[in-house]
């Protein structure tokens, strides 16, 4: 029996090293926890029935010595990933039965290393939602309370690692995604700096906020993971280099940053709030330094991060035309194709913000809100930049509340928006922010969020594995 | 306030074809939505476009044809709702008088 709850890379890396069991059983053990779970749960949308043979193959790098640390490892990979040849649909009925042509970057670079791709994991349609109710295929449920969101767009990722149903997963972060269903799910979730890991292969939501990110059990499995997807890549031109920027940390331990003011605006849950300051409290017995920061532009995060959203989505969605891959539905001309073939194919969150984004962009009102927003994302830039001139971590809760009842938030689009209060600053500003599990409000897992400078993905490394004890 | 017709003409840029069992709910969400984002107008800000660290780096590549081999070429064929040889076909858009 291999315990899976307390299961880490390395531990696993090992036992197959050391012939303790192979990858096929390791791989096996979750399938049989899949089929056991995912009736309920539903955190895959389809479970890859090649898993065993990928295993096959890593069970003969072990064998020939050119095993790597992430040889035979399970990942769950979110749905809008692209890998050759296996459907990505992005959660989406337009791309049902979309077959990827290429390997996304991230994969190319898990592929080399032997990982093992299990299935492909549920999400809000086109990372658009932030609870995985906006699926095309069901809900996904929290495995800590199935009457609870796993949190979005990335829930079923978050959910399959929760609920030991993949060792670790890939999901991608455009306002929280990978970070807000890691709070709720109990998980860590690492989103990197904006360029940080290649997103040539990702399906684009926002193009200047998109990142994808590992979520993992442990910091030092999110560092693993990291530190094997991240890199310059010629097919992705924002991606940059190790020198791109150069972070010189203040002290010799990160300080950490609390933006108190930021913290006081209200909506915030109390279990939230005791949880945060509980985690403040241990954070200084480990020996950090703590100071108050102000960041005076972040209050409005929320509207500028929609707005740019509203516009980048609805722009990035017009490649889906039903004419060249995906869904079609025919009509009386060519015009009455592309109308009818979005109309049926796009779930009502995607036409709602494609809506939002035409608006925004229309003549008359793209100085009022995209230029507008573009501005104010560059003061937000700027606070946090300053901010980081005297501390190394800014430090806040990673979701204003525990994870919401399913439906609670159905009905009211803006209430939902709400709860990416404190996770879009990172994808604003290109910062890399990391959820940690800090404790519990009853059996709801909450998490605490780390954010620090651009490139300095190793200090979240560093001072997340002290906050967990690794 | 936006207006059901407004509703109407967006989609219409959008090629995106509604219901008219839905139309009164999207109005009413997209209402909603704009609300919330108009605090964007009270934001004094300063219409500065000067790009900040972190926010844009320009990656300069050389031109090169690169070559799509026939496999590629054949599944990304193969993804059309319709094709013809080497074509994706689509409907007729010029109309004949």
């Amino acid at each position: 029996m291999i315990d899976l709850s307390t299961l880490t890379i390395r531990k696993a890396h090992e036992d197959m090293g050391a012939g303790t069991y192979s990858a096929v059983q390791l791989t096996q053990t979750y399938l049989d926890e899949i089929a056991k779970k995912n009736t309920d749960i539903n955190a895959y949308l389809e479970v890859f029935a090649d898993a065993i043979e990928q295993a096959k193959e890593a069970d003969k790098r072990f064998k020939d010595g050119t095993a790597t640390v992430l040889t035979g490892i399970p990942f769950a990979i979110k749905d809008n990933i692209l890998i050759q040849g296996r459907v990505a649909s992005s959660a989406s009925k337009i791309l049902e039965n979309y077959h990827a042509t290429y390997d996304a970057t991230v994969i190319s670079k898990l592929k080399k290393e032997g990982a093992v791709f299990i299935g492909r994991t549920n999400m809000d349609e086109f990372a658009l939602g932030g609870s995985t109710e906006k699926s095309a295929y069901g809900v996904t449920k929290n495995p800590h309370d199935t009457t609870r969101v796993p949190g979005g767009t990335s829930g079923g990722s978050a959910a399959a690692v929760a609920g030991l149903m993949s060792l670790v997963a890939l999901g991608s972060d455009t306002g929280g995604s990978v970070r807000q269903p890691s709070a709720f799910c109990g998980v860590v979730g690492l989103k990197p700096t904006y360029g940080g890991v290649s997103r040539y292969g990702l399906m684009a939501a926002t193009s200047s906020f998109d990142q994808i990110g590992p979520i993992a059990k442990t910091v030092t499995e999110a560092e693993i993971i990291f530190n094997a997807i991240k890199g310059q890549d010629i097919k992705d031109g924002t991606t940059i280099s190790e020198s791109t920027y150069s972070p010189r940390r203040i002290g010799k331990k990160p300080v950490i940053g609390v933006p108190k003011s930021f913290l006081s605006q209200g909506g915030i849950s109390k279990d939230i709030l005791d949880n945060f300051t509980e985690s403040v409290e241990k954070l200084k017995k480990l020996g950090y330094e703590v100071k108050d920061i102000e960041l005076p532009n972040a209050a409005r995060a929320l509207p500028v991060y929609y707005i740019i959203n509203f516009a980048e989505v609805s722009s990035n969605l017009s490649r889906f035309d039903g004419m060249r891959f995906g869904f079609h539905k025919s009509g009386k001309d060519g015009i009455e194709d592309y109308f009818l073939s979005r109309g049926i194919g796009f779930g009502k969150e995607a036409r709602r913000r494609i809506l939002l984004g035409t608006y925004v962009l229309s003549s008359g009102y793209y100085d009022a809100y995209y230029n507008r927003a573009n501005a104010a994302r560059r003061l937000i830039t700027q606070d946090f930049l300053k901010a980081f001139e005297n501390v190394d971590i800014i430090l806040t809760p990673t979701t204003p509340t525990p994870a919401f009842k399913i439906g609670e938030k159905l009905s009211d689009p803006v209430s939902m928006y709400l709860e990416d209060i404190f996770t879009v600053t990172a994808n604003l500003t290109g910062l890399p922010a990391m959820s940690i599990p800090s404790g519990f409000s009853g059996k709801l897992p909450l998490g605490i969020q780390m954010t620090a400078r651009h490139g300095d993905e190793k200090t979240l490394f560093e001072a997340g594995k002290e906050f967990l004890g690794e | 306030m936006i207006t059901l017709k407004e509703i109407e003409n967006l989609a219409n840029l959008a090629r995106i074809k509604l219901d008219d069992s839905e139309k009164e709910g999207i109005t009413k969400d997209v209402d909603s939505i704009l609300a919330y984002v108009d605090q964007i107008k009270e934001a004094t800000v300063n219409m500065d476009y000067t790009p900040v660290p972190g926010a844009v780096h320009n990656a300069f590549r050389g031109d090169n044809v690169i070559t799509t081999s026939p496999e590629s070429r054949e599944a990304i064929l193969n993804e059309a709702p319709d094709r013809e040889g080497d074509f994706v076909a689509v409907k007729k858009i010029i109309a004949q008088d």
